[in-house]
């Protein structure tokens, strides 16, 4: 295929406005149906996620109380790392969507939740649930597109510092936090005036507060606390074991501040290797939700005047599902339901799976494709397209099929 | 954000060794840590566990609660919120607290009678078992017993309306002061009296105490003219009434026209609010937030018709206490379902449960 994304035929140009507005009211009704089916069984999910992950946070940080002995450490910074992805993804992520607000639980609520991460509540609200959600794969106008730093599309426009792209990538998937939290700013709005200045002063200081208090608890906080219960450890074991060693009082004293000090900088660095495990996951998962080839990116007037149909098919393309079991999807946040969630983002995000295959039956019935494909193959054409398009030029992939239903696989 | 219950009266070292250590569990407070092992240690906000549901009638139950944290006390005949988990959705009610303050145990108890097509009646009634964690909310009301005491009372009640009189009387039983009153108590039958057993021992215990209970349903209506027979002194009693509606209408007529007002204490035990067509003329609502549409025939609560058009929104009591549903009017004029009156502009913080759109409005949920 050579086709360039100019060629590439819009997912849209087959329906008619009859059409879409039947699609949409199909669409709707899934929603409907399954917003009046939540209840008691749904609660139980989410509260019971919610104490799992905050078990499995507190074992964590306990082992990690001991991090200075290997066999601790390696198994506290893989039950940290878990916690954070839980309390990222399936938790952060879907409760601050509003996904449980039905509920009506002053916690378990989006107007009321923070999460373990350097961006605001309030901040990502708005680039996420707002601008990403809303403008999906607009060109230059869903920020998410590339992020403002990286070219993932052959119609964006090359630059020399996409050169450095294929680096930064990676230091991106390492600090992601860091990086979404600065890319919530909205560099654009800030150049163009569009944001105050008192604005970006109250956005500052927020992020300073959530990096100040992540800085307080993972490198200060409990790696003391892992210094003093082994310094502590120390000195009762040399004071129960009665041997005469050298130095009196003092030289017990100072060996044991040195054991605490080698515990501060193991639990410290056990910490900083949980936030990068969870930066990386969730930099995976992100990146396969929109960048695969298959998804279909919009020129801003290929959506003028968009119906509520529109808008709808323009998620189902825009998006791309990641194939995997169960466990893949809770710990990616049900993420791999992405065309769901853009349908329906404030939809919890366990009744995706379950509306799925109706979802497919609406593809099949209007010649849309459903994006899908295992996670391995999904990263990997990111990947790829983040090294090509590194250099200038670059052309669309050729995208999917209408979906044809599981028994007629796409020839 | 949706209701949240009453702040505990936490001891001042356990706040402040929570607060210590907060910068551990950022973003999170040591709370949500400690809930997972007893939600009852919540220090955000006052839970309480039922111990025990005594069925009084086949309508009504009594529910005992422990407080989670030591319990600051109300005054008799005042109400309490509380807030229940019914099928995955919190939902607050107000129900009057028929203990008496300071019971040795330390509990409280509501007593609430089954509304068939309610949601928190049902559940407290049939469903809940004891051990189940509820949220208490705030202690409201301004219908109790005066201070000092006045000598000569009159309690009239109907039905459910019981309730806020029981908490009176299980106080003045306590402090031994219940010396001189007359209740007038109606029921449909006799198996429908709520406390009947206690009325009875209170009966037995106090000479001061004289109660008529009227079974409406072989007797009719206690109405403003039977006063005179059953209680000729009644304009020189503090009189606290407790009823449905017409009850009190009448009653309180009776008291404007041959009594003193002034002596009069009422409570409105079920609020009606809204779904009464004739008062003014509703409108359109669209919801900025949401971007749903509604329409609200007259008499429709904001809330009511946002939610039948498929709006999730936020509520609390539905009946116009706890604020929980408020959304800044943006656009239009709302009516006041409980006054009738007209009001709103822009910017004005208006609750949407006992508000309706008069004309078309737009509001910031």
């Amino acid at each position: 295929m050579n086709a360039t994304t100019a060629e590439v035929e819009s997912p849209l140009a087959h329906l008619s406005p009859q059409q879409l507005e039947e699609l949409a009211s199909e669409l709707d009704e899934i929603r409907d149906r399954t917003f009046a089916d939540l209840g008691e069984r749904d609660r139980r999910y989410i509260e019971s996620m919610i104490a799992m992950q905050r078990r499995l946070a507190v074992m964590g940080r306990v082992l990690l109380l001991g991090a200075r002995y290997r066999p601790a450490k390696i198994a506290g910074t893989a039950a940290l790392s878990m916690a954070k992805i839980l309390e990222n993804m399936e938790i952060g992520h879907n409760v601050l969507h509003g996904q449980w607000d039905w509920m009506n639980d002053p916690q378990i609520n989006s107007s009321t939740w923070d999460w373990d991460t350097a961006s605001t509540a309030e901040a990502w609200k708005h680039s996420h649930n707002y601008v990403h959600h809303t403008f999906t794969n607009i060109l230059g106008k869903d920020k998410d597109l590339g992020y403002e730093i990286m070219r993932i599309d052959p119609q964006q426009k090359w630059h020399p510092v996409y050169l450095a792209q294929p680096v930064y990538n990676l230091l991106l998937a390492a600090f992601f936090e860091w990086g979404v939290a600065v890319h919530d700013l909205d560099f654009e709005a800030i150049r163009t005036g569009r944001k105050s200045k008192k604005q970006i002063k109250r956005e500052l200081a927020g992020i300073r507060e959530k990096a100040k208090n992540q800085v307080v608890k993972d490198y200060i906080a409990w790696p003391l606390l892992s210094g003093l219960a082994m310094a502590a450890l120390d000195i009762g074991l040399e004071a129960r074991g009665g041997r005469r060693r050298r130095g009196g009082v003092a030289g017990a004293l100072k060996r044991a501040l040195r054991g605490g000090g080698r515990s501060y900088r193991a639990a410290a660095s056990a910490n900083a290797s949980a936030n990068v495990v969870r930066n990386v996951w969730a930099y995976a998962i992100i990146f396969c939700g929109h960048f695969p080839d298959q998804t279909h990116t919009f020129t801003p007037e290929e959506v003028e005047d968009e119906s509520r149909g529109g808008w709808y098919v323009r998620q189902l393309t825009g998006a791309a599902n990641i194939e995997g079991s169960p466990i893949f999807h809770v710990a990616s946040g049900n993420l791999g339901y992405q065309v769901e969630h853009h349908l329906f983002p404030d939809l919890p995000s366990t009744r995706y799976a379950e509306i799925a295959p109706q979802v497919k039956q609406v593809c099949e019935r209007y010649g849309l494709p459903y994006n899908s494909g295992p996670f391995s193959q999904q990263l990997g054409m990111v990947q790829r397209t983040i090294l090509r398009l590194a250099f200038p030029g670059g052309e669309a992939r050729p995208k999917p099929d209408p979906y044809r239903g599981e028994d007629h696989p796409a020839l | 954000m949706a209701e949240l219950g009453a702040p505990p009266n936490v001891p001042k070292l356990r706040r402040r060794s929570l607060r210590a250590v907060r910068s551990l569990f950022s973003p999170l407070l040591p709370d949500d840590y400690l809930e997972l092992i007893n939600p009852l240690w919540s220090t955000r906000e006052l839970r309480g566990r039922i111990e025990r549901i005594d069925q009084e009638t086949p309508e009504a139950a009594t529910v005992l609660i422990r407080p989670g944290f030591e319990w600051s006390g109300h005054r008799p005949g005042q109400y309490l919120r509380i807030g229940v988990v019914v099928d995955g959705v919190h939902h607050w009610r107000a129900y009057s607290l028929t203990s008496e303050p300071g019971r040795p145990d330390g509990c409280i108890s509501i007593t609430p009678k089954l509304v068939e097509a309610g949601k928190v009646s049902p559940y407290l009634v049939r469903a809940a078992r004891p051990g189940d964690v509820v949220r208490l909310g705030g202690v409201e009301g301004t219908f109790v017993l005066p201070e000092p005491l006045p000598p000569k009372l009159l309690f009239i009640s109907a039905g459910s309306g019981i309730t806020p009189i029981m908490s009176m009387l299980r106080s003045l039983h306590r402090d031994g002061t219940l010396d001189d009153a007359v209740h007038l108590h109606s029921a449909r039958s006799t198996e429908g009296v709520i406390f009947a057993d206690l009325l009875r021992r209170l009966e037995e215990a106090h000479q001061g105490y004289r109660l008529h209970l009227r079974l409406t349903g072989e007797q009719g209506r206690l109405a403003p003219d039977d006063l005179d027979r059953l209680c000729p002194d009644w304009r020189d009693r503090h009189t606290f009434l407790s009823g449905p509606a017409e009850m009190l209408d009448a009653m309180s007529a009776r008291w404007e026209r041959d009594g003193d007002s002034e002596l009069l204490h009422m409570e409105r035990f079920q609020p009606v609010i809204g779904g009464e067509p004739g008062e003014g003329e509703g409108g359109t609502v669209r919801f900025l937030k949401s971007g749903v549409e509604a329409r609200c025939e007259s008499g429709t609560p904001i809330l009511a018709g946002g939610e039948e058009a498929g709006a999730t929104l936020p509520f609390g009591c539905r009946m116009g206490i706890c604020h929980t549903c408020v959304g800044r009017l943006c656009k239009g004029e709302v009516r006041d379902l409980r006054t009738g009156k007209v009001h709103g502009s822009e910017g004005e913080m208006v609750r949407t449960c006992v508000n309706a759109p008069e004309g078309p409005i737009e509001i910031a949920l």
